[in-house]
């Protein structure tokens, strides 16, 4: 193990798994992911590769477009403003089933402007037809790295891939990561091998027209892709367990909920805390669970429906807001668990990069837990204030 | 470097900052965890063991003994005395002063006292040994920048050392 950033997991575990083709226009709280991949092309780390400085995000992905449509590997980072900028591209790569890998370095939006965490962006990309998973530290980040591009690149899937992990609390943390070696990655992560590319030899066209009589057979194809995807991505987190020893789970990480009374649903980087408090609480005689949502697209309705089977009380944390409604997690959840009669609270969290600490964590529990809050939506750590509209 | 160092030295570390370092010339705040256990928690601390100031005009704007446990520690780079540190924050805390800038700006020739606070640190707690720190500084720096931070934390933790507390 090594103390390193996480800028660095990132950028050591794309190096080793072979990218062809790196485009990035440089963003807080990403931009030291692609200066460290920028340091190692420089120094000849990267064989095989390219690295292309764009002039913008939505550059950046059109070029990865370009470069993942001809059989090559890409990657890129972005978050906030920058992953909007990039969704237009984004959602076609999604459309012209091209495994571009991506990490999201969470930020909030704008207005007004911050550079801090929360996870409004990659929510915002919900619909794109993008798989989506979320981790807690910077080892787990690491070791998504390789499985992404195995489950992306996998021909029953062939979709983006976006590593969604906590600006600042995980980009910035110094923290030990066990690193992998070149030797490790070339045995778990083959060579990528298009079932279509643009060639010379065989020209073909992706992304184009489609007049009403075939569009929506697309539609239904990707929607098949996303759902396919369920089961290459379990057995490629399988595979990574046995082949590491690191096991995180699958879809979700169900933990201490068989007799709980009540359950904890989480994302990133905040989960850790949480289930410290979980078992705390449980050392306290207190019947509370812990799930930890890694994969948010696809939705893994199933095990989240089996893991509260048997519990009531249901609170899901979350750091973004669907206004107008409530937090996309909660959404899901209520949807997952439609028919069931469960008790759901949901709290939006730590938005724009407010910090939750460990008491506010406890205060939320006892108080669904003593009955003290309504069901529905709530924010949590909010200061008084006046609105000055209207 | 404090987190790089107390993981050499068998410790679990964590650390991460409130400002990043885009922020330069206003108030910034990192935070370090060190544990004999793998550390889980990412949340700000807010009741350190022990408090570093590097700038001592931060005062002006920062409770800086906020939260400090009884039995804590605040090292401040103060050009006085612990005891006139003490009073300009009026706290009933156990402080230790050095005077950083003046030791940066003799052997760096720039008022940058991250390196001097580190070895300050060390000398201070003793949770970190010298020669660790400056194993580490010649990892993250390079040439004459490496050997004059190696000599700025090699000085400001003997004089911790010296320092009764």
């Amino acid at each position: 193990m090594k103390v390193v950033r996480g800028f660095y997991s990132v950028a050591h575990a794309v190096k080793t798994c072979r990218p062809n083709v790196i485009s990035a226009y440089p963003i807080t709280p990403q931009t030291e992911i692609v200066e460290n991949l920028a340091a190692m092309y420089a120094n000849g780390e990267l064989e095989n590769c390219v690295y292309i400085t764009a002039e913008s995000e939505f550059s950046a992905a059109s070029i990865l477009v370009g470069a993942s449509a001809t059989g090559a590997r890409t990657f890129t980072a972005t978050c906030s403003q920058g992953l909007i900028l990039m969704s237009e591209v984004l959602i076609n790569a999604a459309g012209m089933r091209l495994p571009i890998v991506l990490v999201n370095t969470n930020r909030a939006l704008s207005a007004p402007l911050s550079i801090w965490n929360d996870h409004q962006d990659s929510m915002f990309m919900r619909d794109a037809g993008i798989i989506q998973v979320y981790v807690e530290n910077n080892q787990e980040a690491h070791d998504l790295i390789p499985q992404a591009y195995k489950i992306a690149e996998n021909s029953k899937v062939l979709l983006p891939f976006m590593i969604c992990m906590d600006g600042y609390k995980l980009t910035h943390a110094y923290e030990p990561v066990d690193l992998h070696s070149q030797e490790m990655i070339d045995e778990f992560l083959p060579p990528y091998e298009p079932v279509a590319k643009l060639s010379v030899d065989k020209p073909l066209t992706f992304g184009s027209y489609a007049p009403p009589h075939i569009y929506m057979e697309f539609r239904v194809a990707l929607q098949n892709a996303i759902e396919r995807a369920r089961k290459v991505m379990e057995d490629v987190f399988k595979e990574w367990a046995e082949f590491t020893g690191r096991d995180w789970k699958s879809h979700i990480s169900a933990e201490n909920v068989d007799d709980a009374e009540l359950a904890v649903i989480t994302l990133g980087s905040i989960t850790s805390l949480v289930r410290d408090v979980v078992e705390s609480l449980r050392r306290e005689g207190k019947k509370v669970g812990l799930i930890k949502l890694r994969t948010f697209r696809p939705f893994p309705n199933d095990e989240i429906r089996k893991a509260l089977k048997n519990v009531n009380k249901v609170i899901v944390l979350e750091r973004a807001v669907s206004f107008g409604n409530e937090g996309q997690v909660a959404i899901e959840v209520k949807n997952a668990l439609y028919g069931k009669s469960k008790e759901i609270y949901s709290f939006a969290i730590g938005l724009g990069g407010r910090d939750v600490p460990r008491e506010l964590i406890v205060k939320i529990i006892d108080n669904v837990m003593q009955g003290k809050v309504k069901q529905g939506f709530h924010f949590e750590g909010v200061q008084e204030f006046k609105e000055v509209i209207p | 470097m404090l987190a790089v160092a107390g993981f050499k030295e068998g410790y679990y570390t964590l650390s991460f900052p409130t400002f990043g370092a885009e922020k330069r010339g206003t108030p910034v705040a990192s935070f370090l965890r060190l544990s004999d256990k793998p550390i889980v928690l990412r949340d700000e601390i807010y009741y350190p063991d022990y408090v570093v100031v590097l700038d001592p005009t931060v005062v002006e704007s920062v409770e800086v003994d906020k939260g400090l446990k009884e039995n804590g520690l605040l090292i401040a780079n103060y050009p006085k005395s612990a005891e006139e540190f003490k009073k300009l924050i009026s706290t009933d805390r156990k402080v230790v002063t050095i005077n950083a800038t003046k030791m940066a700006m003799e052997i760096l020739g720039r008022p940058i006292t991250n390196t001097a606070m580190v070895g300050a640190f060390a000398g201070a707690t003793k949770l970190i040994k010298l020669e660790t720190l400056k194993e580490t500084i010649y990892e993250w720096f390079k040439g004459e920048i490496a050997d004059k931070n190696a000599k700025l934390v090699e000085d400001a933790c003997k004089y911790m050392l010296e320092v009764k507390i």
